[in-house]
């Protein structure tokens, strides 16, 4: 202990690095076991041949992204063309998740503008409010969601008990209900980031705008957006990524009718599909995907930064 | 301080300094605690229940390395022949269960195990459907309802959400053989599935009873004992027999492979085939058990259950047969596309 405290960081480059270097292990040790063995792991998988019922030959394959993307018919003795069956799935969650993103951000937004406007000793309470439903586990919220919105549910007898409507509003198993069930499983992730950024957000810039004859859009436009721009950001990848491999959602609001990314990977090492290195592949495909997104976003973002 | 220490050890060791312990690898919610701890009571062998929610998990996870760690696993039938060639099965000789005799005659000589090498029956059952009497009055006792649903049923059907079964279902509902190589009749089969879809509100199959029960679904396929539960919370269904055919499935118990407590593991597959101990089980999971003599240690309820006791007219189940890698793979890209 003495030895520690009697080298302060200050004495120099070497030292430091002596001290710090060490401190950094749980990090790497971390970053190593939980996210480059297993993602490596995925990778080495999606190349080997697929035990029947489940398990991998050590043997070099590419079956799996075959299968992904070449449809050689129902006995594999047809000229390849390209499969849509997997697409339509990625397509089908993609689409679901960019929808659950806008739902959240046109809620969250406001939400975390409300809060971070409210006097310093009250927002507390507002996040503190925002995050109470999280103490539940997501299955549980999920099956209550359900409940709510069933077509005996309490939404649909208040709403029948008014005269707003003559029968059941079909809910429960549609799309709506899956990107419903996504908004309120991942609101929260969208409204904190952006009520970090707005709390930042210096009101004078407001009034220096509104003593310049900017109206309140341009203002928003021109000056706001764009400098909480990061946590807006921020708050659609927390949002968009999850909602992308969700699969409680879709299984329990929406039916499970059709396979979403989620539950597709799922059926390979779980269900009867058992077919390890595809479900190794598409989540491969699935991460490149993300990966590509994203470095989409940084490069326009150096850009902008840049400009 | 010495004399916390030790009481510390014995408690740790606690299960050491009992008869030994027993590794269960088991379905969740599938047997009474009250008949494990009658049976560390009878033996003093302690047992530890870890649970798996499908046959595919367990086999993914027995193959993954957990193999060697559990004494015995509840596979149902199909998974049973698909253990015993993947090699995950030990065997035993008749004399090593001294209650093999209790076992039903009828289920001695099944298909996935002929002469239960190493195998014993726990509980079986049948899938079929049923239907709530409030929504639909008319004649159930066709795979149609599900299949070609008439007008009141359509867009309120659940599925079971179990590739071996709904395919085996239709097969049957079409009078088609399973594991078909047959070009027209898969696709037949397909096209048959995919216009039927269109009919059905969801798939699933733990949520099988509750669906039934909150009148989220007016019809869907369903385990007998399942059903028989959703009469029980309230739900006006009626248990289908349907003329052209059911699925049955029975789950077995099974001796696995590098079982580190072999002889416990025994012990306890000879206590459930006692008569009393096999009709705790069924009392619990309501199916029917593989146990001859368990009448008298039956629940009422159960013994007159009308899941249970099939009609005179009802038709003989097929099991869910397993096919070869290359049909497997047929039948596969039927469900993702049925699903995608």
């Amino acid at each position: 202990m003495a030895g520690i405290a009697d080298q302060t960081p200050a004495t120099g480059d070497d030292s430091y690095r002596r001290i710090v270097a060490p401190l950094l292990l749980p990090t790497w040790a971390v970053i190593g076991i939980f996210l480059v063995l297993p993602v490596g792991l995925m990778a080495v998988y999606s190349f080997l041949t697929k035990e029947f019922r489940g398990g991998v030959d050590w043997q070099f394959s590419l079956a799996a992204y075959d299968q992904f993307f070449l449809n050689r018919g129902l006995f594999g003795d047809e000229p390849p063309v390209l499969e849509w069956t997997y697409i339509t799935i990625f397509w089908r969650s993609i689409w679901q998740a960019v929808v659950a993103t806008l739902l959240c951000l046109a809620i969250g937004f406001p939400t975390a503008w409300f809060i971070a406007t409210r006097p310093a000793h009250s927002r507390g309470v507002w996040l503190f409010l925002i995050t109470i439903p999280y103490w539940v586990n997501l299955l549980i919220r999920t099956v209550s969601l359900k409940f709510l919105i069933r077509d005996n549910g309490p939404l649909n007898e208040a709403l029948l008990g008014i005269g707003l409507i003559d029968g059941p509003l079909p809910l429960v198993n549609t799309n709506l209900a899956v990107q419903l069930g996504l908004f309120y499983s991942y609101l929260p992730f969208m409204v904190l980031p952006i009520y970090a950024a707005v709390e930042r957000y210096n009101f004078a810039l407001s009034e220096a705008a509104a003593d310049l004859y900017a109206s309140r859009w341009v203002t928003l436009r021109e000056i706001v957006l764009p400098i909480v721009k990061p946590g807006i950001v921020a708050g659609c990848l927390l949002v968009f990524i999850p909602s992308l491999g969700a699969f409680l959602a879709p299984d329990l609001l929406g039916g499970a009718k059709n396979f979403m990314i989620g539950s597709l990977i799922d059926e390979q090492f779980k269900g009867s599909l058992g077919n390890w290195p595809f479900g190794a592949a598409v989540s491969m495909i699935l991460m490149t995907l993300v990966m590509i997104a994203l470095l989409l976003y940084a490069r326009s973002a150096a850009k902008g930064g840049a400009a | 301080m010495n004399f916390r220490l030790t009481t510390l050890a014995l408690l740790l060791a606690g299960p050491a300094f009992a008869e030994g312990e027993l590794k269960v690898y088991h379905w969740f919610e599938y047997i009474p605690q009250e008949l494990v701890d009658k049976f560390t009571a009878e033996t003093g062998i302690a047992v530890t229940i870890d649970t798996y929610d499908s046959n595919e998990a367990m086999l993914a996870s027995l193959k993954a390395g957990k193999l060697g760690q559990y004494d015995v696993a509840v596979p149902g039938d199909y998974m049973v022949q698909i253990m015993a060639a993947e090699g995950l099965l030990d065997s035993f000789a008749r004399e090593e269960l001294p209650n093999f005799a209790n076992i039903d005659p009828k289920w001695i000589d099944v298909p996935f195990d002929p002469g239960r090498q190493s195998s014993i029956p726990y509980q079986w059952g049948t899938t079929a459907f049923s239907v709530n009497r409030d929504v639909y009055q008319g004649d159930i006792g066709s795979l149609a309802i599900i299949f070609d649903p008439p007008e009141e049923l359509k867009g309120r059907i659940n599925v079971l959400d179990s590739q071996g079964e709904v395919l085996a279902l239709a097969s049957i509902y079409m009078g088609l053989p399973q594991c078909s190589t047959d070009k027209t009749q898969l696709k037949a089969l397909s096209d048959m599935l995919v216009a039927a879809k269109a009919n059905w509100a969801s798939f699933g199959s733990d949520t099988a009873k509750d669906v039934l029960v909150s009148g989220d679904a007016a019809a869907g396929m369903i385990y007998n004992g399942f059903s028989a539960k959703a009469r029980a919370e309230g739900a006006n269904v009626e248990y289908a027999y349907p003329k052209e055919g059911m699925v049955v499935w029975m789950d077995n118990m099974v001796l696995l492979k590098d079982a580190p407590n072999r002889e416990n593991a025994l012990k306890f597959m000879n206590f459930l085939l006692e008569p009393e101990n096999a009709a705790a089980v069924t009392n619990y999971a309501a199916y029917t058990s593989g146990v001859i003599g368990v009448e008298p240690f039956l629940d009422e309820a159960i013994k007159s259950s009308p899941e249970t006791n099939p009609p005179a007219s009802a038709p003989t189940g097929s099991f869910v047969l397993v096919c070869d890698e290359a049909t497997q793979k047929l039948y596969d890209a039927i469900w993702i596309n049925l699903k995608k």
